[in-house]
């Protein structure tokens, strides 16, 4: 199977109080598509700031960040919005939903972006899979946590992304509801053949992937492949 | 399988305007409320400058339709003595039929009740008006009165003495029966008729009246028709060299109409610039509104960024929703401005010689509706420029980015395009390029003061807060600088409007000032003029019998400029590097002659000397203005034409004069010993302490003396305190839309700060903040910002109301404090009453329920 993401060298440095603050030193890693894969750390780790690298929502300082054979390097922030929303997936902790749309207007804009067919009747599809049908004419402020991230999984899987990054998906999720939550995000995935590279500092939800990257100080100090299919 | 090649992506997506419409739509939903009090700002603004527009438009319409009435004839000719043959042999011939009117100032007595007044004594000749009609009750006396010793008295006139039609009236030695009230004549506005009512009588009866005698101050006007297709401007021009060399004008129906547009432009403009300051302020209200509203849609842009939305295509769904709800305030402010505009004219109506209409003016409600979609946008360009600057990244971290525009090259291409629109639109209404600037470049250092006061008081603040100070004062000082702060843009748009509003108040009573100043004390409040040299001992006489002080007499000849340096008339409109002004040779001067200077006079050039040296040439004394009009100096020669007899004078001294004192003041002042034997006539000035006395005083001399004119100060004051107070009014009505501007963006500014507010109150409550302190945290925040804000507007208003005075009114200055300091009050007091009310939910509602509400 061949990587759908390449990282080659990745750094990652700001300047905070006229000093250069090193959060991610060289980095490298592939993914192979379709697979599941968990980014693990403690806080301030840089597993964050990893993700935004991976996802094109920022730019490195140094090395590259290969997406489906594009480096995103190369390319200007608009073009990064381009390759986002016809290849990339996402889920927040925070769910993210836009809060003047519905439920349905939500999972319907990545496909509206891209000017497609039957978004309408794609986009309850895809909230009927998260068990939301009857909600979609609901504000974000209407719904639950719980319902809000199912909203989100069915945005993130409305463009069907060939990657889909999840930020701490079930981080302000009760326990009860995270199980829902994450069996819906592997379940989709699978289905999709989607691959998925979850971010979190939570190992139980991590051992559930197939693979797990460990970051420590900006550093990557482990690559586990946990036995998972 | 995956391996996707780069052109695989779609990079050159094309923006599907119909989905940002949609998406502007979707996204406004939760918004509109606040979207909506955003743009309320410019709806008062909007609305002052259609309602004007409307007007202007509306009577410039009403002009050219009554245009031939403005002087009630094709061509009229006028001027200020008696034509000579040659002229008189061109009025006999001129046109198909010919009217002519002497019309001069004289007192008037109503038989019946004794009552005197100035008044203008028109005597008239022929079928004038030709055009219009002199509007009488009954409606026939307009034209009979010229049949017998009839008179046709001004409506107010009529009103002031309680006459009716049927009673005599006396002008000068003649009695004559008013046979109508005369309504409105030809080109007569309100104001005018305020100052001097008309009285027509028939001509054939000026005679007997023995009112023209030497120095009376009559104006010939003679009035045309002409039948045929004559080209009466071409015919004009073609006289127009004769007549001015005879001292003569002329109006045609044509100048007559740019005449009156021009002296109503004036008045439009100031109204239409008072207008765009609120305009302005409320321009103030929707960049800072849009600012804040944009910096709270950061985490939406962030989502739609990480979905695939491009850069410009969430900047055009914003533009889209501002230009939206630019149009909604553009539609409501031109409805408003209509509706105000049916009030407009009756407010007008005594400044201008026309009916005013009322219509409703597609064209200023058009300009109206475009100028507000402009300035919103143009306005809100500079938050939302930032849009494009807003990183996806925020969805994971939100506030990774500033989304200040400080280092975007495209804010100064924003700031260049406001100063442009600024700079332009004040031209329009000014008229020259010179004062548009001088307004932008007012309005940008307002702005900067402001900006900068709150910027210091950051600072400042920042560094002041001890930890000793009390956990209240400690936080609602930290509000001013803490992330978020509205420090500034509350600072600019509360100052700005009180610099405003402040200019407005100290101008309207400076202005008020200065007329109470000049009438005020022992003043002299009445002057007798066209006293005969006989007559003078024996009006002073009178004058002393009535116990009333002579405070000053003043003999005055009248006279006419023959040579300035040597040049002729003829050669300074040969010579245009002569820079005299060809109306000097024609005006007849009303000159002096004394030995000392007045308590009003102050010479700023040359020596003055008060006697003539017997065999040497004569020194005058010249005013500055007449003597810049005529491009002379101290030394220069002037020719005089006394009556036939040339007089040669040197300028020995050149004077300044307060003309805004009521004294006889001059142009020209000759040194004693030379005009005492010239034909003249006397003024005399006097101090009558109130109404019964003036009225017993001035019948006096009617009776005795029916030649000599009184002008009664106290009645041209109580005209011009209602004129004052009219126009007083109607600058009234036009800055009430700043002043409401100011306080919908008070209200807009620190309402929108409650959402910025909210979570932190809502922290505090929850950490057991109780709701007095609370109450006491936000009212301290918002009395600093009100109060710094209030006195910063209001040192700029006293600058720049200096300035206008200094400058503009060209007044001395002086500050009411007691009222400025009410404003301050006020503002401040409004500010915490606006800050603690938009608070209230967060004082009032359990934490969570706001929390849930607002998440």
């Amino acid at each position: 199977m061949e990587n759908i993401l390449n990282i080659l060298n990745l750094n990652k440095t700001y300047k905070s109080a006229g000093r250069l603050l090193t959060v991610l030193d060289n980095i490298n890693f592939g993914i192979k598509a379709g697979s599941a894969n968990a980014i693990v750390g403690p806080s301030g780790s840089g597993k964050t700031t990893l993700l935004g690298l991976c996802a094109g929502l920022d730019s490195a300082t140094g090395g590259t960040v290969e997406l489906n054979g594009i480096n995103l390097g190369s390319l200007s922030e608009d073009m990064r919005a381009q390759v986002r929303n016809q290849y990339v997936g996402f889920i927040f902790q925070n769910f993210q939903l836009l809060p003047t749309l519905t439920a349905l207007e939500n999972v319907m804009v990545p496909l509206e972006l891209r000017g497609e067919k039957n978004i309408k009747a794609r986009s309850l599809d895809l909230l009927d899979k998260v068990g939301l049908a009857d909600r979609g004419h609901h504000y974000p402020a209407q719904l639950s946590g719980g319902e809000q991230q199912r909203v989100s999984l069915a945005r993130a899987f409305s463009n069907s992304p060939r990657i889909l990054f999840a930020d701490e998906p079930t981080g302000n999720l009760d326990a009860e509801t995270s199980e829902k939550v994450v069996k819906l995000i592997f379940d989709l995935n699978r289905e999709a053949g989607t691959t998925l590279i979850l971010v979190t500092h939570d190992l139980e939800l991590a051992a559930k992937t197939q693979r797990i990257i460990k970051i420590k100080g900006g550093k990557l100090v482990a690559d586990d492949i946990t036995g998972n299919v | 399988m995956f391996n996707a090649p780069m052109d695989n992506v779609n990079f050159k997506r094309k923006i599907n305007i119909a989905w940002l419409f949609k998406m502007a739509l979707r996204d406004s939903r939760r918004n509109r409320g606040r979207l909506l009090l955003f743009i309320s700002s410019i709806v008062f603004g909007i609305g002052a400058l259609v309602a004007i527009y409307s007007l202007r438009y509306n009577i410039q319409n009403d002009i050219n339709s009554q245009a031939a009435t403005l002087i009630g004839a094709d061509l009229s000719i006028s001027g200020n003595k008696e034509p000579d043959d040659k002229l008189q042999n061109l009025l006999n011939k001129l046109g198909d039929d010919r009217s002519q009117e002497r019309s001069f100032p004289s007192m008037v007595l109503f038989t019946k009740s004794q009552n005197t007044r100035l008044v203008n004594v028109k005597a008239l000749q022929g079928n004038f008006p030709y055009y219009g009609e002199l509007e009488t009750a009954p409606v026939q006396a307009g034209k009979s009165f010229k049949k017998g010793k009839y008179a046709l008295v001004d409506k107010t006139l009529m009103l002031q003495f309680n006459a009716k039609v049927n009673d005599s009236l006396k002008v000068g030695n003649e009695t004559f029966m008013i046979t109508g009230v005369l309504n409105k004549a030809p080109g007569q506005t309100g104001i005018a008729a305020g100052i001097a009512p008309i009285v027509y009588i028939p001509m054939q009866y000026l005679d007997k009246t023995g009112l023209i005698t030497t120095g009376s101050r009559i104006n010939y006007s003679y009035y045309f028709k002409f039948n045929n297709n004559t080209n009466i401007e071409k015919l004009a021009k073609g006289l127009d060299a004769q007549l001015d060399k005879a001292g003569f004008n002329y109006d045609t129906v044509e100048s007559k109409k740019e005449g009156t547009s021009r002296s109503f432009a004036d008045l439009s403009r100031f109204l239409s610039l008072v207008g765009f300051i609120a305009l302005l302020l409320g321009c103030v209200g929707v960049a800072s509104a849009i600012n804040i509203y944009i910096r709270e849609k950061i985490r939406s842009i962030a989502i739609m960024r990480c979905m695939g939305v491009k850069a410009s295509e969430a900047f055009l769904i914003y533009l889209i929703q501002i230009t939206g709800i630019g149009l909604i305030g553009s539609v409501a402010g031109a409805l408003l401005g209509t509706g105000i505009q049916q009030v407009l004219p009756m407010v007008l109506k005594d400044f201008l010689p026309i009916t005013i209409s009322a219509g409703i003016s597609w064209l200023a409600i058009g300009q109206g509706v475009i100028l507000g979609l402009v300035i919103s946008i143009l306005f809100a360009l500079l938050p939302l420029i930032s849009i494009r600057n807003i990183s996806p990244l925020n969805t994971l971290r939100l506030s990774v980015d500033d989304i200040s525009t400080a280092r975007d090259p495209f804010r100064w291409l924003v700031y260049i395009l406001v100063l442009l629109f600024i700079t332009s639109f004040a031209y329009l209404q000014i008229g020259n390029w010179a004062g548009a600037a001088f307004f932008t470049i007012g309005i940008a250092l307002a702005f900067m003061i402001l900006t900068v006061t709150a910027w210091l008081l950051i600072r400042f603040t920042r560094l002041l807060v001890m930890s000793s100070w009390s956990y209240i004062w400690r936080q609602g000082f930290a509000n001013l600088y803490r992330p978020n702060n509205q420090t500034i843009i509350l600072t600019v748009s509360i100052g700005l409007s009180t610099a405003f509003i402040c200019t407005l108040f100290l101008i309207q009573q400076l202005l008020i000032g200065q007329v109470t100043l000049s009438t005020g004390g022992n003043q002299s409040n009445m002057i007798l003029f066209d006293i005969q040299p006989a007559q003078k001992k024996a009006v002073a006489g009178l004058t002393r019998e009535q116990g009333l002080p002579v405070l000053s007499e003043v003999p005055i000849i009248t006279m006419r400029l023959e040579k300035v340096n040597g040049k002729t008339a003829a050669d300074a409109k040969k010579d245009s590097t002569l820079r005299i002004s060809e109306r000097a040779y024609a005006y007849e001067y009303r000159v002096t002659y004394r030995d000392s200077l007045t308590a009003s006079e102050q010479v700023t050039g040359g020596k003055w000397e008060g006697k003539a040296k017997p065999g040497k040439e004569i020194p005058v004394s010249a005013e500055e203005r007449f003597a810049t009009r005529i491009n002379a100096k101290v030394g220069d020669k002037l020719v005089f034409n006394v009556q036939g007899v040339m007089m040669q004078t040197y300028i020995s001294s050149i004077r300044k004069v307060n003309w805004n004192k009521v004294s006889t003041n001059f142009q020209v002042v000759f040194p004693t010993g030379v005009l005492e034997d010239a034909p003249q006539i006397h003024v005399l000035l006097t101090h009558v302490p109130n109404n019964t006395v003036s009225a017993s005083y001035q019948q006096a001399v009617v009776k005795k003396f029916p030649n000599v004119s009184i002008i009664d100060l106290g009645l041209i004051l109580n005209v011009l305190d209602e004129l004052l107070g009219k126009i007083g009014y109607v600058i009234k009505f036009m800055s009430g839309f700043s002043i409401i501007t100011g306080i919908i963006v008070l209200i807009s500014s620190v309402r929108i700060s409650k959402y910025q507010r909210i979570q932190e109150s809502v922290l505090l409550r929850t950490l057991g903040g109780s709701r007095k302190q609370i109450f006491a945290i936000t009212a301290l925040e918002y009395f600093f910002l009100g109060a710094l804000s209030a006195l910063t507007g209001i040192v700029i208003a006293i600058g720049s109301s200096w300035l206008l005075a200094r400058y503009t009114f060209n007044m001395p200055y002086a500050v009411n404090f007691l009222p400025v300091a009410a404003i301050f009050f006020i503002i401040t007091l409004l500010t915490v009453i606006i800050g603690l009310l938009n608070s209230r939910g967060v004082l009032n509602k359990p934490p969570l329920e706001i929390l849930r509400s607002n998440s």
